[in-house]
């Protein structure tokens, strides 16, 4: 006989392993406390493990003298410095070369994307290709290739291809001309910081007077001048404190100015160039899921060619491109550990090679360099949900 | 997308933090006399030191210690199986049991020996840290080397002296970093960087792989202590003296007189010495767990040091080393070994 839970008699409750939501409780209880003994077994097991072999353990190696030389960093760094600061010096530069590389491959990536869409038919047949080239090369490959076929045949540094005075291109690098600040130059940034506030005032003031009056200044252009322009005003009007350190070829090398060494040359193209390709895809695919009517509306309304572009399509367009172009951001910074391959002094080349061979100290040192590769992704993550929510369409 | 060398790490990584703690005091003697063979972990291809020749057999002097110890063990020179490392996966390997014998032209210092769990047995070459620069610059001298690129192996002792030694000078460099030895050839030859550096033996050795050997030379200053040797994990001293005493019988060999050729008819010799080493008076490998012939097989089957160091490295190979502070130390050397007794 099948009991109802209508006729069960008041005051009786059923056990608790009939009930669904204590069921569920307490299976998750237990999951939880099995993914915890595991983690403590292993923690337990690695401690003995290591002990029982004689092998150090702890973070305390990185307060030690490194001892050895980074070929390019970000901030001071020496051989006298400790293993705490190669972990800096690596993590600076995996953030740089990561950097510039989303920025350059989010520009080239727009750009090509837009071509493919474009009317014009040779245009977007170059597009085509360069999409389906890059896209589908394995991209250390594509290091390989910019390191070793591009970058390892220009000339030795003796007969460097010069572009004036100023900039030379040779087998150990670029080399340009670096900037000395002199006193007063403090001035310059300042100015540009304040115009860059002032213009944010102006174009909120310019849209609530737009929406309340239907008055408007051309606000983006009078930003433009001020950003742009102001800086340049005072630069101009303090005598131009700035000196030009040109590099010169002195024994082996140039010396001063600013050195880009080929390995990161050849990383960030190769990162870039290849994520471009895919962005490029994302970037196509979200304008195309615009419906043509929407445009046709737009036009309709008598709005010209930009503003359709700019107030309808890309508006729309945006909220299709940006969840799968965060994970390519994502892609690109954890791929530009293949720095390793040509020797660029990246977080896992100086902190999980170098570093951790001298040290010996294996699970620190992975175990850092993941969790940084983890923090870093996160970060990225989350910037770009907070940048998705603002630009989605607020339905009314 | 990772590379075989993260892969290797992180698989030893894993080896460590999965495997039981019964495996750490493990019977590595037993261990390979039931697998019959010994692993040994070599070098990516240095030549003369190790690498496989155009058969794909392995050859060179940090090879002939894994054949001696698979002579003294299991009484086969052949029986080894060679697992190439590169210089960062080497003591990851050791440390988790993948190889059990390190023979890869490692430095012997402090650091390596007390904190990473393991323990040198000896010396099978002294060498030191030089530099090979091209011809065309017309440098006769390190001292001259301030501002210069310098191309390196990634994790080596040699990265740490670089280092030190434009530091002490109060000289300026660019250090190059590569992951293999063959990229630090192929940046060196390209003009990425001025100078190749690396352990002198290792020079020679490079040198030779270079397009015009005659075109680089090696610079006469020394800059460090490169005492190179075998390495095993800590906490299985039967298989610690093993691996030590497989070199010291070499050694000894060299100074008795004892060949691969005259190995036979020596069994009979009369010098007490001799009989001890090649077990005809006492049996010597016992207390290793080992048969009374250990010394004889290594001698007969791999021959004395003297004859490795000729047929790999010395004058009789392509590299063509002197025989310096690595002849015996009856002959002006270094190399001693204690007395068979």
């Amino acid at each position: 006989m099948s009991v109802s839970p209508n006729t069960r008699p008041a005051g009786h409750k059923p056990p608790f392993w009939r009930d669904r939501a204590k069921r569920a409780l307490i299976f998750q209880l237990l999951l939880v406390a099995a993914v915890a003994a595991f983690l403590l077994y292993i923690v337990g097991n690695v401690q003995d493990n290591l002990s029982a072999r004689g092998i150090t353990t702890g973070f305390g190696f990185l307060g030690n003298t490194a001892g050895f030389g980074i070929v390019q960093s970000l901030i001071d760094y020496s051989s006298q410095s400790t293993y705490g600061r190669t972990f800096l010096v690596g993590l600076l530069n995996t953030l740089l070369v990561g950097g510039l590389g989303v920025l350059a491959a989010t520009i080239i990536g727009f750009i090509v994307g837009i071509a493919r869409l474009s009317p014009n038919w040779l245009l977007a047949r170059l597009a085509t290709a360069y999409i389906e080239t890059f896209r589908n090369i394995p991209l250390l490959l594509q290091i390989f290739f910019w390191y070793f076929a591009v970058l390892r045949t220009l000339p030795s540094a003796r007969d460097s291809l010069a572009f004036g005075e100023a900039l030379f291109l040779n087998v150990r690098g670029l080399y340009l001309p670096q900037p000395l600040f002199e006193s007063g130059f403090g001035l310059i940034p300042l100015t540009f910081l304040v115009a860059i506030v002032a213009s944010i005032a102006l174009v909120i003031w310019n849209k609530r007077r737009h929406e309340a009056t239907g008055k408007r200044l051309p606000a983006y252009w009078i930003s433009f001048l001020l950003i742009f322009g102001l800086p340049l005003l005072v630069l101009v009007a303090t005598g131009v404190p700035v000196t030009w350190e040109m590099p010169e070829l002195r024994g082996f090398n140039f010396r001063g100015g600013i050195t880009v060494i080929p390995e990161f040359l050849a990383l960030w193209l190769a990162l870039s160039i290849y994520t471009a390709s895919f962005i490029a895809e994302i970037v196509r695919s979200g304008i195309q899921a615009i419906s043509h009517g929407q445009t046709e509306a737009a036009q309709a309304l008598s709005l010209p060619r930009n503003l359709v572009l700019r107030l309808v399509v890309i508006p729309q367009a945006l909220r299709v491109i940006i969840p799968p172009l965060t994970s390519q951001y994502l892609n690109l910074i954890k791929n530009s550990s293949l720095a390793t391959a040509i020797g660029y002094p990246d977080l896992v080349s100086v902190f999980a090679g170098t570093t951790l061979n001298q040290t010996g100290q294996a699970i620190e040192v992975i175990a850092m360099t993941m969790a940084v590769y983890l923090t870093i992704s996160l970060l990225v993550s989350m910037f770009m949900n907070w940048f998705n929510a603002r630009v989605a369409l607020v339905e009314r | 997308m990772m590379n075989k060398k993260h892969l290797v790490l992180l698989a030893s990584a894993g080896a460590i933090t999965l495997a039981g703690v019964a495996t750490a005091q493990a019977d590595t003697l037993e261990d390979t006399m039931e697998r019959g063979a010994v692993q040994c972990g070599v070098s990516d291809g240095l030549p003369g030191f190790s690498a496989p020749d155009d058969e794909g057999n392995w050859q060179g002097l940090d090879v002939d210690v894994c054949r001696a110890v698979a002579a003294a063990v299991l009484g086969d020179a052949d029986a080894v199986n060679y697992i190439s490392l590169n210089a960062v996966e080497r003591f990851t390997a050791l440390q988790s049991g993948e190889v059990d014998v390190l023979s890869r032209n490692t430095t012997w210092t402090t650091t390596r020996d007390t904190t990473l769990g393991l323990n040198f047995t000896g010396v099978n070459f002294y060498d030191g840290q030089g530099f090979m620069v091209s011809r065309d610059l017309g440098i006769s001298s390190a001292s001259e080397l301030d501002g210069a690129a310098i191309c390196i192996q990634s994790g080596t002792t040699t990265e740490l002296n670089l280092a030190d030694y434009f530091r002490a000078n109060g000289m300026e460099f660019d250090p190059i970093v590569f992951d293999t030895s063959e990229q630090t050839v192929g940046g060196f030859q390209a003009g990425r960087c001025d100078v190749l550096t690396s352990d002198t033996s290792q020079l020679a050795a490079l040198r030779i792989q270079l397009d015009d050997p005659s075109g680089a030379m090696i610079l006469p200053d020394v800059i460090s202590k490169e005492p190179l040797g075998p390495v095993v994990r800590q906490g299985d001293d039967v298989w610690f003296n093993i691996v030590k005493w497989s070199l010291f019988a070499m050694l000894n060999g060299e100074e008795y007189g004892i060949t691969s050729e005259n190995a036979e008819e020596m069994l009979s010799s009369e010098n007490p010495d001799v009989a001890r080493l090649l077990g005809q008076d006492g049996n010597y490998g016992e207390g290793m767990g080992l048969e009374a012939d250990w010394a004889y097989n290594i001698l007969s089957q791999v021959g004395n040091y003297g004859e490795s160091f000729e047929r790999n490295v010395g004058m009789g190979s392509p590299l063509e080393i002197e025989r310096g502070v690595n002849a015996l130390w009856n002959q002006g050397g270094f190399q001693y070994a204690p007395p068979i007794r």
